[in-house]
């Protein structure tokens, strides 16, 4: 065989097949698809915080124009199981498709209406009158820990979903050795996804079969759909799932269940096909989608030669009304809970804490982008402290290029990597040198300019043992495979079918398309994708924790193996020569000793398609591979709080430099230069992988500097439209300076690693570093996400009013 | 009132006359009764841009414009770019510089664009981020829609010169 090694498809900037429908304006969206006598439903959001339903006025609303059900909390309860909740004991914080017993959030859907247009379904929502008892809203994570008479879920008698300390290692020796301590208190606010398409869903029952299709642009798992037939009673052979593009997701849509649980519900109801697709109002305040929320007493252990010997965190997770995904996103930030440093004990004491607020679930990062961020935090004022350079703090902790694989504490490996080397080009591409100099000359102008760093890993890739890696006695699932099927037909068109929902917004299907032909030596434009719908019996989990490249570059090594091998098997029987002289050659199979001896794959494939009694009886007709793949490296967790098993092993890395100018009167950051270098193994598509990590950190510029969700004291959800809550415009985000290594992993197909979420892992740490550095002489210190211009000017006049600035 | 008004729109050059409810958004029009899905509902309250169509030669967002306001106008939606099914310079520039990720802005991005191109054929990067920071894109952090831009003002001033 030829080496596969002279790669002809990977590491080309191809331009992406998914792209000219969405450039014509036919994505084929969820809320573009129309099926015959489909209604709309619409839902009644609770304007309440915390607020006990005594019962509801539907009467008028049924008799609207158009209406043709009504669906209430109450009613619900005899339709609908609880929604799958991953959490620790989800029997005592239920979670259902609308509320019933209390209203625990704004937002929270009470009641649906169903009509034959959204128009008229919103009119009868208006018309719905909900009786309530208001109660007094749980908003204060750090209060609501000790508060034991107003609780979120009367059935946990408690609001403190989950407590745990891990420790590594000899913490006490380790502080006690150290010559010095560094505390602080950081504050991360919630903020979110915010894809510009909203979660939607139709649900089409066909109560002759009783089967329930459901088309949505949300639920990747195909291998977990279980739990949702479960919700909406219907058996798991008979829930069938057609993805269709999700317009942005950002971890968001990778199992936002209850919109289609609420459609699945009224279809099934009205025997008809039901659209629910959420309004913004509703994905702001409703998607169970939030980001973290986390405040962290934190302590470096360190010696006056900068070396880091200990990490404290002691973190308060505010994760809203209900814990979807258990302490998963605690999970993840263990999987890098050193960062890119060589820390040798460990102590990491977590409060998941509910309160009157949506909950949590997945956003770009999972937990892990607030732990590089606190981490780094540390380490510029542990550098601070020592009066020692924040890049030479750095380097003197770095795992060293050959230490890989390295196992961190608690269990996670890191599988490669050269840390030294990415932040050397970073310093390179950014100019380091001569920014130095340009802010030395505006200091003395009397300008706020500030440099800033982070060195920060991505994990990626997890293992099934993630969301419940930290849970007491947590179904121990293991698996989280990704699937393919290649079919080549009778004229060798080749026709790839995937089984989960791929495309979010990533270049799924070009990765796709590149990978076959890598494998096939073919040209990748010529290559059908489809989506297969989660009943044509393969597994798939999806885009999630930037594992989808990785994952189906192995299905396809297999999926490709065996259509070689079968290839070879007929090439070698119609050039009437044994097996073992053909090999595959570009494009089709050749005799080993006479390379003009060729059969193209066109030929071979039509043999095997309608000639199969011209070959010999054992080869059955047709041509095509089909593969499950499972994760290629973890291990399990020992189940003793200690070890929790290699889990998420495939480590890139990034260096971030942000130059800002801070104006302190208005507390306005400006952008003057920005440099990203990231190291994500072999990359597939470059200029995919660029255009992921210049969207990744636009978002992580909004992290740091606007983007928060505002709740009151009261609960009220301050930021409930995009007036509120704001993101970066193109007038917010600077030219940035890409840059690459490529450190293969030594694990998996061809040396990829993911690098999905990789900018929003970074940018906040090298913007909240950069903002100190310019207002060094305020002697501000950057201890809360986002630092909003509220934020820096009141952290600039408070230092002003407790001492006498020098500048 | 009336709740119910009779207009007429030219919508990519074709005339539609058609009766439509006083409250109905030119979004729910464009996307219901004429089944050209290219625009897109994504805020609803006329932040995001991705609702934006050509009206009269000028972008608007078309969740907050009503149909009988459009009475008597001329409408270029996405759909109305690409000539014969071939795409425009500013499409395939979007194609070649990977300018969009998930693609729901994408169609408010182009009309918003080919509007800036229409009065300024040969903008600077500068003036592109300011022309198009009225349309939200949470997926590319926008660099390459601003490179895709520059290539597409190249490509058409090549071709019209």
């Amino acid at each position: 065989m030829d080496s596969l090694n002279n790669k002809a498809w990977i590491g080309k900037s191809l331009r992406r097949v998914e792209d000219p429908k969405f450039l014509l304006g036919r994505g084929r969206y969820i809320d573009d698809i129309e099926l015959p006598r489909m209604l709309h439903a619409a839902v009644v959001r609770s304007p309440h915080a915390h607020a006990r339903i005594l019962g509801f006025d539907i009467e008028t609303a049924k008799l609207m124009p158009g209406v043709k059900h009504v669906l209430t909390g109450i009613d619900a309860l005899n339709i609908c199981q609880p929604l799958p909740d991953l959490g620790p004991h989800p029997d005592q914080h239920v979670w259902r498709c609308l509320a019933a017993d209390k209203a625990r959030y704004v937002g929270e859907a009470v009641a649906v209406v169903v009509a034959t247009t959204r128009a008229l379904a919103e009119d009868a929502c208006a018309k719905i009158i909900v009786h309530y008892e208001c109660l007094p809203a749980i908003t204060d994570p750090e209060v609501a820990i000790a508060d034991r008479s107003n609780l979120v879920h009367e059935a946990l008698q408690t609001n403190v979903a989950f407590a745990k300390t891990l420790t590594w290692g000899d913490i006490e020796q380790t502080f006690q050795r150290a010559e010095l301590v560094i505390k602080d208190r950081l504050r991360w606010h919630r903020s979110g996804a915010q894809p510009l398409e909203t979660v939607g869903a139709i649900a089409d029952y066909d109560p002759t079969s009783g089967t329930l299709t459901l088309y949505q642009n949300s639920l990747t798992f195909s291998n977990y759909l279980f739990l949702l037939a479960n919700t909406l009673h219907i058996p798991s052979n008979k829930l069938r799932v057609i993805p269709t593009p999700a317009g942005g997701s950002f971890g968001s849509k990778t199992w936002a269940v209850k919109v289609a649980a609420i459609a699945g519900a009224l279809s099934k109801l009205c025997r008809r096909p039901v659209k629910f697709v959420e309004d913004r109002i509703d994905n702001l305040s409703n998607c169970d989608h939030h980001g973290s929320d986390r405040i962290y007493n934190t302590e470096l252990a360190i010696n006056r030669d900068g070396a880091i010997l200990g990490l404290r965190m002691r973190v308060v997770d505010d994760y809203g009304a209900y814990l979807q995904y258990g302490v998963g996103t605690h999970a993840n930030a263990l999987a890098q809970i050193v960062g890119p440093y060589k820390i040798e004990s460990v102590e990491y004491q977590i409060d998941a804490v509910l309160t009157n607020k949506c909950q949590q679930g997945a956003c770009r990062g999972f937990g892990s982008e607030v732990h590089n961020w606190a981490l780094e935090r540390m380490v510029d004022k542990a550098a601070d402290a020592l009066q020692l350079n924040r890049i030479e703090i750095r380097r003197r902790n770095f795992i060293k290029a050959d230490e890989f694989p390295y196992g961190i504490p608690f269990g996670n490996e890191y599988d490669s990597g050269d840390y030294h080397a990415v932040l050397n080009k970073a310093l390179a591409t950014l100019d380091h040198e001569g920014w130095l100099a340009k802010q030395q000359q505006a200091r003395q102008a009397g300008r706020c300019v500030g440099i800033g760093y982070c060195t920060a890993n991505e994990r990626s890739v997890f293992a099934g043992t993630e969301l419940g890696l930290l849970l007491d006695s947590p179904v121990r699932v293991s698996s989280m495979p990704e699937s393919i099927s290649v079919a080549v037909d009778a004229i060798g068109n080749i026709t790839a079918t995937l089984y989960s929902g791929a495309f979010t917004g990533n270049s799924a299907e070009t990765m796709v398309a590149q990978l076959i032909a890598e494998e096939l030596q073919l040209e990748p434009t010529s290559i059908a994708i489809q989506y297969a719908g989660s009943t044509a019996g393969m597994p798939g989990t999806g885009p999630a924790g930037s594992r989808f490249t990785v994952m189906i570059a192995g299905a396809i090594q297999g999926a490709c193996a065996k259509i070689r091998d079968k290839a070879c098997q007929i090439g070698a029987q119609l050039l009437k020569i044994p097996e073992t002289d053909v090999e595959w050659r570009t494009g089709g199979v050749s005799v080993s000793s006479q390379p003009n001896t060729f059969k193209s794959l066109v030929e071979i494939a039509a043999a095997a398609s309608m000639f199969k009694h011209d070959l010999s009886a054992q080869i059955s007709s047709g041509l095509e591979g089909h593969q499950v793949y499972d994760h290629p490296h973890m291990t399990m967790p020992k189940g003793d709080d200690k070890d929790f098993g290699i889990f998420f092993p495939f480590v890139g890395h990034g260096c971030h430099i942000a130059v800002v100018e801070v104006d302190p009167k208005l507390g306005i950051v400006e952008f003057l230069d920005y440099v990203a270098v990231h190291d994500n193994g072999t990359i597939v598509n470059p200029r995919s992988m660029e255009g992921q990590i210049l969207g990744g950190t636009a978002h992580g510029i909004g992290t740091a500097l606007m983007e928060e969700y505002v709740y009151g004291t009261d609960g009220d959800l301050k930021t409930n439209s995009y007036h509120h809550y704001l993101m970066p415009t193109s007038m917010d985000i600077p030219a940035m300076k890409i840059a690459h290594l490529e450190t293969p992993s030594p694990f998996t197909p061809h040396g990829i690693k993911g690098g999905g979420e990789a900018g929003r892992l970074m940018a906040p740490a090298a913007i909240s570093s950069a903002i100190e550095d310019a207002l060094v002489h305020h002697k501000v210190r950057v201890d809360t996400m986002p630092a909003t211009p509220t934020r820096i000017s009141a952290w600039i006049m408070n230092e002003e009013s407790a001492e006498d600035v020098d500048l | 009132m009336e709740l119910n008004h009779r207009i007429s729109v030219t919508v990519n050059d074709e005339v539609h006359a058609i009766v439509v409810e006083s409250r109905l958004s030119l979004l729910d029009f464009l996307r219901e009764k004429l089944g050209l899905v290219g625009a897109h509902a994504g805020c609803e309250h006329g932040v995001c841009g991705t609702c934006t169509v050509i009206v009269d030669g000028k972008s608007v967002r078309s969740c907050l414009m009503l149909a009988v306001q459009a009475n008597g106008t001329s409408i270029q939606t996405v759909e109305g770019l690409a000539i014969d099914g071939e795409l425009s310079p500013l499409q395939e520039a979007f194609w070649n510089k990977q300018a969009l990720q998930c693609g729901f802005c994408t169609p408010g991005m182009l009309l918003r664009a080919t509007e800036l191109l229409r009065a300024n054929p040969d903008p600077s990067a500068a003036e592109i981020r300011e022309a198009l920071a009225s349309n939200l894109c949470r997926c590319t952090g926008y660099a390459f829609i601003i490179e895709a831009v520059l290539e597409a003002a190249a490509t058409t001033r090549e071709r019209t010169a």
